[in-house]
């Protein structure tokens, strides 16, 4: 293959908040809070050209027999909040934000991906997530009432909603021409969703930005989630640790794109992964040795087994062998953390069976299992494993977790990234100032029938619907009287102040 | 709610339980809000209408206030579009349309600026307690201890229906011409906007300082000891907690709401740091503010402990010319088609004019002034570059910051945990 040919490997990367992936007693691991970090990191990897900045979401302080757990990093900012702060001090680097589909409304999400995306002209990422979990539901005013059943319908309906909003303003409406004294074109942000989850109408008040729409990004593995990917989103995000299953899950989630007419590059698919850097690949082993070793404490590897055997495992010796005794069904021993699909019993089966094939001590198990998608070696040889892995359809690229905050990714962006731009496969400055220029992405993926930024309006069904301008459900309000008084300055027309 | 000793003024007087004694350092805020506070002010000369939605828009006018020495700017928000008739939504098209969310506005303002304080204005009555409560506890980390929040209700029909979970209590015209009559209806929104408004602040507190330990030693990051469950439980939601973001710079962000009746001097007297009102005259500041001082009592706030500073909202056109801003005004009023109304007093004059009626009525127990520019960015540089050295020569406002923190600027202590306290 020529040169000009190779495929390009697009980088992201994550400041990591909770989970162990940071080395917290590292003397170099400062805060995962303080806004200098996120700057720091964000600034590192916009001088690397990487893609975007990737941040989860924690909507609940993980517990551990009943009590907070207290082994990881903890607490984290609001990730939306903190991408427009970064939006400031960055030019070009994406800025994606998780933001779940059950414990918001679309209104609001979309609004705020609208302005995220104004605010930083145009590079806004929504990874769009979902939760069925009452212990976090304890959080917020409805509780934890979502079946599990409904949480995939309810996000799909969610993003439709929010697309619908961000298409309810086109390009011309905002006129803002002083000299005809026309600021906005009639029916500008007019919308009405009607559906199974949302029933809402009304005025957008976002126009949105030059993305039209966020980049839209999915992660997980079902195969619900993959056809989601698929029909929906733009970039999945994958969790692999071997090249064989990696490939697999390229060609299949690939080849699915074709029966939502999408071609195979209007998806990206990035797993997370680390990359161990030093000057020869045998200090680079011995590092990510340490690492792992520090990740995961004598203490957490007792946490981590006493997560999947639902009982106290604390008299165990974390160097020694697995436990005997069977794992017990007991919801209430680990909360909020997202593990084990395939229920207790069957996991503990499959690390008894590994620990036993590799005589693994606890804590080399938890080591073990917990492992991603590494890299590990001098700069030639990351360089060459991460090429080599996109070229052969392990995936696209990789969003990039460093084990320290905020200045992991200084090596890899100092010493591999100048290697993949001599290879000619990562980009020497950004071609372009929106996300979706820097992946590839010419247009959001929209509903069939619908219209969108720069197109005239929309479905006329939908306008002549949405001008009777319902009120909510329960409660018939000609909206006229109701008023918005006292906490809104609001000029109260011709009206002294009675109580003054 | 701690203390309930309720108004403990050594001298007696009512309104020195929210007053400051004089002498006391005249404080300053302005009110950012589309193209100005003029419907007419985006066909201004000057004006940036096509970027009012944008960043560098923002950037400079933030930064002219900073400039300024001004305590805090507040941005405007709303889960509507904006209205000429403020009950209803309307379909003109002549007036500004369209605002970006004012939480993450301030937060992308807070790494272009060091000093000044931000206060987004956010909507309680739609929206996630919890939602709200970290949002604005990551602007005050964003900002390293800058951060306010504007708590507001929202009771428009058509403000519920873009959330479609519920609806509003719905107000008749008769209603509508009278504030006290206005609040009435409302006093549930607002006994649950102070509800969010606790919770949030509890929320706060559930990182006690010095929660993140990292002994490696014990392997342990956090001590748990120190992180807390609040379980919140309202009339209307139940929060669990404890927050997902650490205790912030400022410990507690800073609370203001704006109030024009009891019901939100109420809300005020039990949720805020800073109130501010909209007289109109010398005579009706005091009256407000021995009502301001009324719900303080009725609600049993300690004022000693929590301090509630107060500020009077003008509308100001400044040009130094006498009498050239009434004639600005009135060119504004002419192209608007109407003249122009506010709950707020509506000032036109010099910047010397303007620092006279400050200082007399401040003379009641103010705390200081939101002043609300008729027109961007003019009067905004007028408040700067007019109005605060006139009053830096009368030796009443600051010539530099002596604080980093919004608190800091107002005098109000940074809060220990309130779980801090009780362990």
């Amino acid at each position: 293959m020529p040169a000009t040919a190779k495929k390009q490997v697009h980088l992201a990367a994550q400041l990591p908040g909770i989970h162990n992936v940071t080395v917290w007693s590292d003397p170099r691991s400062e805060s995962q809070i303080a806004i200098d970090s996120f700057i720091r990191l964000a600034q590192t990897i916009e001088r690397g050209k990487f893609d975007f900045f990737f941040l989860a979401e924690g909507l609940r302080l993980r517990e551990h027999k009943g009590q907070v757990y207290d082994l990881d990093i903890a607490g984290r900012p609001e990730n939306l909040t903190v991408l427009s702060a970064l939006a400031a001090v960055t030019t070009h680097l994406g800025l994606a934000a998780t933001v779940n589909a059950t414990f918001n409304e679309p209104y609001e999400v979309a609004r705020r991906f609208a302005t995220l995306d104004r605010l930083s002209g145009g590079r806004a990422a929504w990874n769009v997530v979902t939760s069925y979990d009452a212990f976090t539901g304890e959080n917020f005013r409805r509780g934890g009432f979502l079946p599990e059943a409904d949480r995939y319908t309810r996000a799909a309906e969610f993003l439709t909603t929010a697309r619908e909003l961000w298409d309810s303003w086109s390009g011309g409406d905002l006129k803002a021409d002083a000299a005809t004294g026309e600021f906005t074109a009639p029916g500008a942000g007019r919308f009405a969703h009607r559906g199974q989850h949302f029933d809402i109408s009304g005025r957008f008040t976002t126009p949105p930005g030059p993305q039209g729409h966020p980049v839209i990004i999915q992660s997980g593995e079902s195969d619900a989630g993959r056809e989601f990917a698929a029909s929906d989103a733009e970039v999945i995000f994958s969790k692999h640790n071997r090249i064989d299953a990696a490939r697999d899950f390229y060609r299949d989630v690939k080849r699915r794109l074709a029966k939502y007419g999408r071609s195979p590059d209007d998806l990206l698919i990035l797993p997370t992964a680390n990359a161990v850097v030093a000057d020869t690949d045998e200090e680079a082993a011995a590092y990510a040795e340490e690492i792992s070793r520090e990740l995961v404490s004598p203490q957490t590897a007792i946490a981590h087994l006493e997560a999947v055997w639902g009982r106290d495992l604390s008299a165990y010796d974390p160097d020694g062998p697995l436990p005997d005794i069977e794992p017990e069904d007991d919801a209430h021993f680990l909360k909020g953390h997202s593990v084990f699909r395939k229920g207790r019993a069957e996991t503990a089966r499959q690390w008894r069976k590994l620990a036993e094939e590799r005589n693994f001590s606890i804590r080399e198990l938890v080591i073990e299992v917990g492992g991603r998608q590494t890299f590990v070696g001098s700069p030639q040889t990351v360089a060459d494993a991460i090429d080599d892995y996109v070229q052969t359809e392990g995936a696209d690229g990789f969003v990039l977790v460093p084990h320290l905050t905020p200045g992991g990714l200084d090596d890899f962006v100092d010493r591999v990234v100048p290697i993949l731009q001599e290879k000619g496969v990562h980009r020497d400055d950004y071609t372009g100032t929106t996300l979706r220029d820097h992946l590839g992405l010419s247009a959001a993926p929209r509903p069939a029938g619908w219209g969108g930024p720069g197109q005239p309006l929309r479905d006329e069904r939908l306008r002549a619907e949405s001008v009777r301008d319902r009120p909510a459900r329960d409660q018939p309000l000609r909206d006229q009287s109701v008023r918005d008084q006292s906490v809104r300055d609001q000029p109260l027309r011709d009206q002294k102040e009675t109580s003054a | 709610m701690t203390g309930t000793t309720g108004v403990t003024d050594p001298k007696g007087a009512p309104a020195a339980a929210t007053g400051t004694p004089d002498g006391a350092p005249l404080h300053l805020a302005v009110a950012l809000d589309g193209a100005g506070w003029h419907p007419a002010a985006w066909r201004e000369e000057g004006a940036r209408p096509g970027e009012l939605l944008d960043a560098a828009y923002w950037a400079d006018l933030v930064a002219e206030a900073e400039h300024g020495l001004i305590d805090f700017v507040t941005f405007e928000d709303a889960l509507g579009l904006q209205s000429a008739a403020f009950h209803l939504p309307d379909d003109r098209t002549d007036q500004v349309r369209g605002s970006i969310d004012a939480v993450l506005l301030a937060a992308h303002l807070a790494p272009l600026t060091t000093h000044i304080g931000l206060v987004p204005t956010t909507n309680v009555t739609h929206t996630e307690p919890f939602h709200l409560a970290i949002g604005i506890a990551t602007l005050d980390h964003a900002s390293k201890g800058r951060a306010g929040w504007r708590p507001q209700i929202s009771s428009r029909a058509s403000d519920a229906a873009h959330f479609g979970r519920r609806t509003t209590p719905q107000l008749t015209e008769d209603d509508v011409t009278d504030s006290e009559l206005i609040s009435q209806p409302l006093r549930a929104l607002f006994a649950e906007g102070a509800e969010v408004v606790e919770a949030a602040r509890q929320l706060w507190d559930s990182w006690e300082d010095g929660a993140e330990i990292r002994d490696a030693a014990t392997g342990r990051f956090l001590d748990r000891d120190k992180v807390h469950h609040i379980d919140f439980q309202g009339a209307n939601f139940s929060v669990k907690g404890p927050s997902i973001t650490p205790r912030t710079p400022q410990g507690q962000p800073l609370v203001v709401s704006l109030a024009h009746a009891t019901t939100p001097y109420e809300f005020a007297a039990l949720s805020s740091d800073v109130v501010a009102v909209t007289p109109h005259d010398r005579p009706g500041t005091a009256a407000i503010l021995a009502q301001v001082a009324e719900a303080v009592e009725r609600t049993g706030r300690d004022v000693v402990e929590r301090p509630l500073r107060t500020f009077a909202d003008l509308i100001v056109f400044l040009d130094d010319e006498p009498g050239s801003a009434a004639r600005r005004k009135a060119r504004l009023d002419e192209v608007a088609g109407a003249e122009l109304a506010s709950d707020a007093e509506i000032f036109t004059g010099t910047p010397a004019e303007l620092a006279d009626l400050l200082l007399d009525w401040r003379s009641t127990g103010l705390d200081g002034f939101r002043l609300r520019p008729g027109a961007l960015p003019h009067d905004l540089t007028a408040i700067t570059r007019g109005l605060v050295p006139e009053l830096q020569r009368r030796g009443v406002f600051r010539t530099e910051y002596a604080s980093t923190t919004l608190r800091g600027h107002l005098g109000l202590p940074r809060p220990t945990s309130r779980y801090a306290k009780a362990g």
